[in-house]
């Protein structure tokens, strides 16, 4: 374009300048004036023309650089895209980008350092209800893309409060299996259960139920694979198959070939009319733990470490149902969800490792639930309840019930939650919860929470 | 009980529909549209219905078993289904519908945009990146989309081309015909001006020459505050608007407390086929939009 202009403004030059010198008869001047006028204001006409069409195109592209992009390339087939898209160079294949921002201030009323669900192991650094006062939540980092034609990929990475990087989720995953088929590789939240394939900050309350705390601390990822399939049917139906090294609780990290821990699930779901939507799912999760050591205290109140290996076996429960009046959730909407854990172990119990060290056999049967609804009782603006309870179950420590024994008390919880959302991206949260989790102690906890998504628009699944 | 149990997973897991062709469109418009250049050729579910907002829709486990049996997808893209369709197309494992498969059709690429953003923030709200998606409210847009539409059903379905063909040049022709009967029809309401609820009617204003001199959402998807509408109402003396037009699927509160102070009526335009029980198609949709707007105008 610019060439084109510069030879426009040329030709004018050369063309006008030695012509004005020449004295010639004067209607054949005029005549060659004309002319002259004619080709100039043509000319000019044509500079013009192409000057505001250099400043469309100049906008045009300072409006691509600008987007993010989350636009499929399709959308730069439009003609006059073209030319923007490659001026947008090799930054117009970057992932999408987003980031999570959360932040909560606690105020519990007892010591969280010895908080415990009182005849349950303990599963892990990352369950309990968090530091007192101040904290600043999971920073989630999150990048997303096709990868080509028949990989897509994401990675969400975690940055804690404690300066720590986490690899949250790093995988890759088929989109170009036929029949229903998907494939899953890397680091992952399994398809176990409800609430387990959900990021935190998708959550309707600040923390894990209790069960998932108890039996998957807090959430349960695998390194590893997955193969899920989608039934063609028009009742949603999936199936599918987890396999990993089964490193997290209540697997241990052990030094073998082949899976440490296998998991199935399956989901089914429909509508109900326009307004009404369910889904209900039953999972299964094998894992096999070696020397997982905890910290508990004796008969004899004693501080002891203790190891179990063997067999960790759970079957979960979950199902989901939301109500939106003619499925517009905008206005009004609720949501009602529970789920059931019943874990079996069996194997070996290592009483007081440091010292006495005495093995014997040990078997448990445990369970735990949750229910919570949602309401969101106008644009905005929710409330929610939940409960939580688990059961001691029972636990057989062979002849180390000489040291260790459970009661029956049940650890359970009631939480209350309200929460505003100015905008999808924005999110401030109010929760009180009577936190029972410790025999004999009353934990009154207060939360106040913001959640924010910067970045790429993140879609959420059910 | 066994056989009541039988009964009950047969009825769940029904198979799809074996019609030739399973459309699944992304809202109503599309699948209208995919009704009248397929025929009987295609079974055709539209993910979302007209009194809800595109916007914001979950991820049904309903939608993702649709979405699993489609052989095309039909969506308006421009982001405007950002937040719910990546979730349906990766959760259905069904590859024939990923961005960039013959399987997965955009209607919004095949228009002019409106409103194309030069500066991206979302403290101006909800803004598109590509430009304002509620292209379907310009019929010479519908013209379009139905021009691309009906080479794309050839192209996935090859056998069933000379049908797509010969119904796309039937539609076009009737819709020409209704496209300059409204445009006749439309004539007074050039220059009328208007307030709007949320700005999902650019490309009508676009086609009829309608003036809008307010939106009653202070900014893209952002719920008007009373001061934010008394701020409106003081405007509104100084340039008064004739009507205020809202789509069937939004909260009419805030449309009502300013209709009855600006004393102009609210016009609840069906926004898409099924909107309200006259738009039953593309024709009827456009009838009533232009009778509504009519009639309040006058």
């Amino acid at each position: 374009m610019f060439q084109r202009n510069t030879l426009a403004l040329a030709v004018l030059a050369l063309s006008a300048a030695p012509l004005n010198a020449i004295a010639a008869d004067s209607t054949e001047l005029q005549q060659i004036r004309q002319d002259i006028e004619q080709l100039r204001q043509s000319y000019e006409a044509r500079i013009r023309e192409l000057e505001t069409r250099l400043q469309q195109t100049d906008v045009k592209a300072s409006a691509a650089q600008q987007a993010t992009s989350n636009l499929p390339a399709q959308t730069a087939s439009a003609p006059a895209a073209n030319a923007t898209t490659q001026a947008a160079g090799g930054n117009a294949f970057n992932p999408e980008i987003s980031l999570v921002l959360s932040g909560t201030y606690a105020n519990l009323s007892k010591d969280p350092k010895n908080w415990q669900m009182s005849n349950f192991m303990p599963s892990g650094d990352e369950i309990g209800p968090g530091k007192r006062g101040f904290s600043l939540g999971e920073s989630e980092l999150g990048f997303r893309a096709n990868i080509d034609q028949h990989f897509y990929g994401q990675a969400t990475l975690a940055v804690s409060g404690e300066n720590e990087i986490g690899v949250e989720e790093a995988f890759v995953q088929t989109t170009s299996l036929p029949k229903g088929l998907q494939a899953k590789a890397g680091r992952f939240f399994s398809g176990i259960g409800y609430l387990n394939g959900q990021h935190a900050h998708t959550w309707d309350f600040v923390d894990a139920p209790l069960a998932y705390q108890a039996f998957l601390g807090g959430q349960y990822s695998q390194d590893g694979a997955q193969l899920k399939w989608v039934a063609p049917t028009s009742t949603f139906l999936e199936l599918g198959m987890d396999v990993g090294a089964g490193e997290r609780f209540p697997g241990t990290t052990r030094n073998k070939n082949g899976a440490g821990s296998t998991a199935l699930f399956a989901h089914l779901g429909g509508d109900i009319g326009a307004s009404q939507s369910w889904q209900v799912g039953t999972s299964w999760l094998r894992a096999a733990p070696r020397d997982r050591t905890y910290d508990a205290t004796d008969l004899a109140g004693n501080e002891v470490s203790n190891s179990f290996s063997g067999r960790s076996q759970l079957y979960i429960v979950d199902g989901v149902w939301k109500w939106a009046p003619n499925g517009n959730a905008e206005r009004i909407n609720l949501k009602l969800q529970g789920e059931y854990f019943r874990r079996r172990e069996t194997g070996e119990l290592a009483y007081d490792t440091a010292a006495q060290n005495l093995s014997d056999s040990y078997r448990s049967a445990q369970s735990g639930w949750y229910v919570q609804s949602v309401y969101q009782f106008m644009p905005r603006w929710r409330v929610g309840a939940r409960f939580d309870q688990l059961d001691s179950g029972t636990v057989d420590y062979a002849s180390n019930g000489d040291f260790l024994a459970n009661t029956n008390y049940k650890p359970k919880r009631s939480s209350l939650m309200l929460d505003w959302s100015p905008s999808e991206f924005s999110r401030i949260r109010l929760q009180y919860a009577k936190d029972q989790a410790r025999q004999g102690v009353k934990d009154d906890q207060i939360f106040v929470q913001y959640q924010m998504s910067l970045g790429a628009h993140g879609a959420h699944s059910y | 009980m066994k056989k009541h149990l039988i009964t009950l997973a047969l009825l769940l897991l029904s198979p799809f529909s074996h019609a030739a062709l399973n459309i699944v469109a992304c809202e109503p418009e599309w699948a209208a549209l995919a009704q009248e250049l397929a025929g009987n050729k295609a079974s055709i579910h539209s993910a979302t219905t007209a009194l809800q907002d595109v916007h914001h829709i979950q991820a049904r486990p309903s939608l993702i078993a649709a979405v699993r049996n489609a052989d095309l997808l039909i969506c308006t893209g421009a982001e405007l289904e950002v937040g719910w369709l990546p979730v349906l197309q990766r959760q259905s494992g069904n590859s024939k519908v990923q961005p960039g498969q013959p399987g997965y059709f955009e209607a919004a690429t095949q228009v002019r945009m409106l409103e194309v953003p030069t500066r991206l923030d979302r403290a101006d709200g909800d803004v598109h990146a590509a430009g304002n998606p509620h292209i379907q409210t310009d019929p010479r847009n519908i013209a379009r989309v139905a021009e691309a539409l009906a080479k794309r059903l050839a192209q996935i379905d090859p056998a069933n081309a000379a049908h797509y063909a010969a119904r796309q040049s039937d539609f076009a022709s009737r819709w020409q015909a209704a496209i300059s009967r409204w445009e006749k029809e439309a004539a007074p309401l050039r220059g009328v001006p208007i307030v709007v609820q949320h700005k999902a009617f650019p490309y009508l204003q676009d086609w009829l020459g309608l003036k809008e001199v307010a939106t009653l959402e202070p900014k893209p998807g952002v719920e008007p505050s009373s001061a934010y509408l008394a701020e409106l109402m003081a405007r509104l003396q100084q340039t008064p608007a004739k009507l205020i037009l809202r789509a069937a699927y939004n909260d009419g509160r805030s449309a009502d407390w300013l209709a009855e102070r600006a004393k102009i009526p609210v016009v609840i335009l069906p926004f898409t086929v099924g909107g309200n029980a006259r738009a039953k198609d593309l024709f009827s949709l456009f009838d009533d939009t232009l009778a509504q707007l009519l009639k309040a105008a006058r």
